[in-house]
């Protein structure tokens, strides 16, 4: 059996892959050596470090990942602290509400910007100025400006106003829409830019066609500017995804997760329980489950993005 | 030719033990609040003074929460300090473990022992299978209450002498206007309860609770007192009026703002800084003015092993350096400033400010552990997180504030 089997490969071998494999490596050589560190890096940093975090948060590993494996005591312990839904539910809200209006008043401030103003560049340099701070310097700066004490409303108060009431940082049920303010102001401008350059890649000849067909100006960016746009769309939404999910030093420099936990986000949570809590599992655990999360937003979209027949704009 | 190897050999360390020249030893650590600043530079004086080397001061912001984890992930990543401040505990434990924290038996062995400890039990958390590998450098107890004498003279009422007066007194505090008790955001929250564990439960609760970890403990009628302790104080704390950080209530008790806070004695060093007088602008309570015990522990420094080809001049100064933090000189003038007990009492304190004095008479009847030392990182940040939105958070009853506390505790490793 041996004997037969081995020289059979062999044969097909000779037969077919020579020229496969040579065909797959060396066709374009070049641009394949200049791709290897990239792939290295990816299948290392990425893949190998999202691997080594999964395993590691099966296991009861404290300060150093030395831990035996444990199973699922991490995620049970994950679920049951209050701290961690809390974390969770917040994203979540604030993540919802900051994707839509960062996307529509970026959308607005972009139509506006695009009606042929005068000072155009003036505007869109003031708009995308707050994105060129780090979160922490506008985290701090906007803690100033809420402080109930020492911001706003301490100076309105003291110049005579004195039921002003601005103090929803320091108010558990209004400290996301704090949060979000800040978020808002950083990150709105970056998204006009990008909206502004998906409305100039929009034909001339299309605003010129619609205007013969009598088609109102609105109704020409809602049907069929927008759906043009959509490359654009999702770039604007995977970026500003992927700032929600690790959203962290803005909610270290504004409000630090309080007052209580009522500002805590899973980031800080990971932070807090691998580094001062010296404990590894638990910080992993949690990781792992905000890679998850990702993942069930992702997948889908990916799938219907690049797995269906070319319908790409 | 061996006679000749012998002399090399003997040149060689007579060279090495001569031509001491000076070094660069760096040494981290998170004191880095005014008072706190001033103590430490008081080593660093000594150490350049006695031995000429160079102290390259890294001060770490965010305090042991924030400071810690930077320096456990410098040790671990290979780029180790000359000598740093660290939490005793677990995570130290697992250095030790992997070898990275330099034995000092040596040196306690040339110093003829460590009986000068005025409580051996300071020794316990540097001490694994049997050697040395820190030493603890002062005593710090979170078991103080802080009055301010100005928010009292304001109220017109009489400085309280004990927690229940204090209570007592809040009424009268908020009418005048006066903030009952001053807090700062994070991470100081996480001291109260221990605090009034000791003061309130007493020893026994403190032994069951930390060292123990019993759950049976916590639920107990004892520790139900202190969570409606704590339940009273958050009564009186709103979250509009937390300030950053720990120093600026000891801005607040002095101009009267606020008339009270529990916190660790290295309050005490930054109300110095600021002009304050015990006796005069405040008035501290050990224990609550309750307690006859203190829980607390050392602060310790830990002499990473530093990587191999270093100049061993740089190895002789860590040396120095450990022996001149505990020696008497060092820790007179360390802790004069800091406000903490020193580790050993065979020195003069007659220096020492009447709050000291109060707790130095404490520090007589033994340490209790404090929850720092009991317990690991882990439960210590599990436990803050519970305090923390226990504090904001009415909806969460003491009952659930018991039975939460206890889970933590029986979970405890």
């Amino acid at each position: 059996m041996a004997d037969t089997a081995v020289p059979l490969e062999a044969g097909a071998e000779t037969a077919h892959r020579p020229g496969l494999l040579k065909r797959i490596l060396f066709h374009n050589l070049p641009a394949k050596i200049a791709a290897l560190p990239m792939m290295a890096t990816v299948l290392v940093v990425f893949v190998g470090c999202t691997i080594w975090t999964v395993y590691y948060s099966f296991t009861n590993s404290k300060l150093l990942p030395t831990g035996k494996f444990v199973g699922f005591d991490q995620y049970e312990r994950l679920f049951q602290t209050s701290r961690w839904n809390v974390s969770v539910t917040n994203l979540v809200a604030y993540g919802a509400m900051s994707l839509v209006f960062t996307l529509v008043i970026g959308f607005i401030l972009a139509v506006l910007i695009d009606q042929k103003i005068r000072f155009e560049s003036a505007f869109r340099t003031i708009m995308l100025y707050p994105f060129a701070l780090s979160f922490i310097v506008t985290g701090l700066v906007w803690q100033w400006i809420m402080n109930p004490t020492l911001g706003l409303q301490g100076t309105l108060r003291n110049l005579g106003w004195s039921n002003f009431s601005f103090d929803w940082i320091a108010n558990p049920r209004m400290v996301l829409f704090a949060m979000l303010i800040a978020g808002l102001w950083h990150g709105t401008g970056f998204c006009m830019v990008l909206m502004l350059a998906g409305l100039r890649g929009v034909d001339e000849e299309v605003w010129k066609a619609a205007r013969v067909d009598g088609i109102p100006t609105w109704r020409t960016y809602v049907s069929i500017v927008i759906p043009m746009m959509r490359g654009v769309l999702i770039t604007a939404i995977v970026i500003l995804g992927s700032g929600i999910v690790r959203l962290y030093d803005l909610v270290v420099a504004l409000t630090n997760g309080g007052p209580g936990i009522s500002s805590e986000v899973p980031a800080k949570y990971v932070f807090n329980y691998m580094f001062s809590g010296g404990n590894i599992g638990q910080g992993l655990a949690a990781a792992t489950m905000m890679l998850l999360t990702v993942l069930i937003i992702m997948v889908p979209w990916a799938y219907l993005e690049f797995g269906g027949k070319g319908k790409r704009t | 030719m061996k006679k000749f190897a012998v002399v090399a050999a003997m040149a060689t360390a007579l060279l090495g033990s001569t031509s001491a020249y000076a070094v660069d030893l760096e040494v981290t650590h998170w004191w880095t609040s005014a008072g706190e600043a001033a103590a430490i530079a008081e080593f660093a004086k000594l150490f350049e003074e006695q031995t000429g080397n160079t102290w390259v001061d890294s001060a770490l912001a965010g305090s042991g929460t924030g400071a810690n984890p930077v320096i456990i992930s410098r040790i671990i990543g290979g780029d180790p300090m000359g000598a740093t401040q660290m939490n005793t505990g677990r995570d130290a434990e697992e250095l030790i473990q992997a070898g990275l924290i330099r034995d000092l038996t040596p040196i306690v062995e040339e110093m003829g022992g460590l009986g000068f400890y005025v409580d051996q039990s300071l020794l316990e958390p540097c001490t694994y299978d049997g050697k040395i590998y820190c030493f603890p450098i002062n005593i710090h107890s979170w078991d103080w209450l802080w009055l301010s004498t100005a928010a009292y003279e304001k109220a017109g009422t009489p400085v309280p002498k004990d927690w229940n007066e204090y209570v007592a007194s809040w009424p009268k505090l908020q009418e005048a206007g006066i903030l009952p008790f001053g807090l700062a955001t994070g991470w100081p929250i996480s001291g109260v309860p221990g605090v009034l564990m000791s003061g309130i439960g007493g020893s026994e609760l403190v032994l069951q609770v930390n060292r123990d970890k019993s759950g049976e403990a916590v639920r107990g009628p004892e520790f139900r007192k202190v969570a409606e302790a704590m339940d009273s104080l958050r009564q009186v704390i709103s979250p509009e009026m937390m300030v950053p950080s720990f120093g600026d209530v000891g801005t607040q008790l002095l101009k009267g703002e606020a008339a009270g806070n529990i916190h660790g004695d290295w309050l005490q060093g930054d109300l110095q800084v600021a002009g304050g007088v015990p006796g005069e602008n405040y008035e501290c309570l050990p224990a609550l003015g309750l307690g006859d015990q203190l829980t607390g522990g050392g602060d310790s420094f830990y002499f990473p092993v530093l990587p191999e080809g270093t100049d061993q001049a740089v190895i002789d100064a860590q040396t120095e350096l450990a022996k001149i933090l505990i020696s008497p000189e060092g820790q007179l003038k360390f802790n004069l400033v800091k406000g903490s007990m020193p580790i050993r009492t065979d020195i003069d304190l007659s220096a020492a400010n009447p709050c000291m004095q109060k707790a130095l008479g404490l520090l007589k009847n033994g340490l209790l552990p404090s929850g720092d030392f009991a317990l690991s990182s882990d439960t210590q940040q599990q436990l803050q997180d519970l305090n923390i939105e226990f504090l904001d958070d009415d909806s969460i009853t003491v009952d659930d504030y018991v039975e939460r506390y206890a889970s933590i505790i029986e979970s405890a490793d």
